[in-house]
């Protein structure tokens, strides 16, 4: 018999598996890899040296810890809860997302593996990842939907200025899930000499979990500065969910306190009817998309559905499995704010508080715009700006000189 | 039925179904049996089919536009069964269009078809308990891909899961056509073996991925079972008419095995 041992059913509690969600579902070629990877982080994970360098980057390099800020006059403006930002914005590259690359990039350095590959939607996991290759002197190859590359031109050039090579990818949807793909196959043909440094808290395990960990310097610094700041723990956390990374990263630590409500934010694009949109709990099922089984957008024959959102970051038809674990036992909820939602929110925050938002946080944001006035002003909302807008800028002076603005 | 290479070496041909359309590929499929093929593996057109190389996504692309559908692929499986009982019959699919129809009522549906043999490209067997259990309760050979990066552990549990074949994928990469055959395809038909031959049921081994011409045919037949070939056809019907296809398919399936038999003799 087997030395593989089978699980008596799929919800069977096993690593990698957040409730029934989760797992990993790849071509045959890529197990051994994931296998190798799973092993070789949980070891870093326990290494202090590790731990050590990462921290040291995180604080010395890519700027953590980040402010909680107060915003003031947006809490003023809209009448009830307090609004704090959590500013990952004003981290190095520019969002988040170099928490996760700054620490996979170690740990591929740590593999030996010479050349690193990854998929971008808005071009910020690809410019931290090529920034976090060219300190490391690593290989960097960067896969980018072809709708994506135009509408995120600037950090298309910043990738190729940073020394990675920016691979189009014309298929499909010419978006983010394109982009995963075309790095899948990359990676199964050259898996032996490369590291696949995915950029969401997505795909065959461990990568959810892993990205999660690297992101949850968030809460966690959330937590002791919210404490600090106000000597209580905020009535909501709010952060906007393509993938999941910032979400996840910024729920963790709260997920224990049940007071406080944990709300992320789907894209919901320009309309209801599939297609239009990325906000997988208002339309998706359960199904396997790139490794992982989690909510989909899909039709009735298990195609994956086009998706709209005017952030490329949200576009994307799944999501998150340990999201989807967290949306079914009802911890977290989802919520979805529209394109002309964002785009409000975003003038919003740059006219009361000076700052320019990425349209994915914006959607937090204009949750927060929505919600706030409905609250008391004893309660505390902090919103996880993940990301600045400076990328966006194209796309928002077209959209708003639409609007008139 | 039992999954059977008569021929040697065996000959395992994939179609993605409906590509140009459903009616072609059975017509396709039947010239492509009479030419000699043991297997049809019917691929399901997928939106997203991340193991494939650009041959396939094309084709996958042209079935979908078409609307062709899970149900169709089980229905001209239905089709192939009554007009060629003999033959071995394959579902190919990815994943999740499998888990939407619901897997016990493709189970079902698919044994009823008359399929032999059902392959998940992105399923493993860890993740393949119910799986596994729904195609035992109707008889349907589960096939898993086996790779050269797969340790000898992996390959022992791919063989005790595996009924009618193992599939051996001959290097690392995605499907697509090649010029030489790498050193990876032989290394692990003979690394699988220990593990078929060692459990007393023989399992057939067949090797795909980039078989292109009847070379690569004669050199899989001297280390494995059969050869499974996928992107030379898919691509020839994408370069025939819907017309000619079949006929196209069946000289080209003749010429992969004539120099074997020249050998044989």
């Amino acid at each position: 018999m087997a030395s593989i041992i089978l699980p008596a059913s799929p919800s069977e509690s096993r690593p990698g598996r957040f409730g029934i969600y989760g797992g990993r579902y790849v071509p045959e070629t890529l197990v051994a890899a994931l296998t190798e990877l799973e092993r070789e982080y949980e070891i870093a994970k326990a290494d202090a040296a590790f731990q050590a360098e990462l921290n040291a980057l995180l604080t010395d390099y890519a700027g953590r810890p980040t402010p909680l800020y107060f915003a003031q006059r947006l809490t003023e403006s809209l009448g009830g809860a307090k609004i704090y930002l959590k500013r990952e914005d004003l981290l190095h590259t520019g969002a988040h997302k170099i928490n996760n690359s700054l620490g996979q990039g170690l740990l591929a350095r740590r593999m030996g593996k010479k050349r690193v590959i990854a998929e971008t939607g808005a071009g910020q996991h690809g410019v931290a990842t090529a920034s976090a290759c060219a300190l490391l002197g690593l290989d960097c190859v960067i896969y980018m939907g072809d709708v994506d590359m135009e509408r995120q031109e600037l950090n298309v050039m910043r990738m190729r200025l940073l020394g990675a090579e920016v691979r189009g990818v014309s298929s499909g949807s010419k978006t983010l899930k394109d982009a995963i793909s075309e790095a899948m196959r990359d990676w199964v043909t050259n898996v032996r000499t490369t590291y696949y440094l995915l950029g969401s808290a997505l795909g065959a395990h461990p990568y959810p979990t892993m990205v999660r960990d690297f992101h949850r310097v968030i809460s966690k610094e959330m937590k002791r500065q919210i404490l600090e700041k106000e000597g209580r723990l905020p009535s909501a956390v709010i952060a906007c969910v393509g993938g999941g990374s910032n979400a996840i990263g910024a729920f963790y630590e709260f997920i224990p306190d049940r007071q406080v409500r944990l709300i992320g934010v789907e894209a919901g694009g320009r309309g209801t009817v599939l297609g239009e949109h990325a906000a997988r709990f208002q339309g998706g099922a359960p199904g396997v998309l790139q490794g992982t089984y989690s909510y989909v957008l899909q039709d009735e024959d298990g195609q994956i559905a086009l998706t709209h959102s005017v952030s490329a970051g949200l576009d994307y038809a799944s999501i998150g499995p340990e999201h989807a674990m967290l949306h079914d036992t009802g911890r977290a909820e989802y919520v979805s704010q529209d394109d002309a939602a964002a785009l409000d929110a975003v003038v919003k925050l740059a006219r009361t508080e000076g700052i320019l938002p990425a349209l994915e946080s914006a959607h937090a944001v204009a949750e927060a715009i929505r919600v706030a006035p409905t609250l008391p002003a004893r309660d505390i909302l902090v919103v996880n700006l993940s990301g600045r807008g400076d990328k966006d800028m194209g796309i928002l002076a077209r959209e708003l000189k639409l609007q008139g603005i | 039925m039992p999954i059977r290479f008569d021929h040697k070496p065996g000959l395992v041909v994939y179609l993605t179904a409906g590509d140009p359309s459903l009616e072609a590929t059975r017509e396709i499929a039947l010239a492509a049996v009479d030419a000699g093929a043991d297997v049809i593996e019917l691929g399901v057109p997928f939106s997203d089919p991340l193991a494939d190389g650009p041959i396939i996504q094309r084709a996958s692309e042209r079935a979908l536009a078409r609307g062709t559908r899970l149900k169709d692929v089980l229905a001209l499986a239905r089709d192939l069964r009554a007009a060629r009982p003999a033959a071995g019959l394959v579902m190919f699919s990815y994943l999740n269009p499998i888990l939407r129809y619901g897997l016990g009522r493709f189970a079902d549906d698919a044994a009823s078809a008359g399929a032999d043999g059902v392959l998940a490209t992105d399923l493993i067997v860890e993740e393949a308990a119910e799986y596994l259990a729904e195609m035992n309760r109707v008889h349907l050979a589960p096939i898993f891909l086996a790779a050269p990066t797969s340790p000898d552990e992996r390959l022992q549990a791919i063989a005790a899961h595996s009924k009618g074949f193992v599939y051996a994928i001959s290097r690392t990469g995605i499907t697509g056509k090649q010029q030489n055959l790498t050193a990876d395809a032989a290394a692990l038909a003979a690394r699988i073996r220990r593990w078929t031959r060692s459990d007393g049921k023989g399992l057939p081994v067949a090797v795909g991925f980039g078989i292109s011409n009847a070379d690569h045919v004669a050199q899989v037949a001297e280390f494995a079972d059969a050869a499974v070939v996928g992107s030379s056809i898919v691509e020839l019907i994408e370069r025939s008419t819907p017309e000619t296809a079949a006929g196209a398919v069946a000289r080209f399936i003749k010429g992969l095995r004539a120099p074997a038999s020249a050998l044989a003799r």
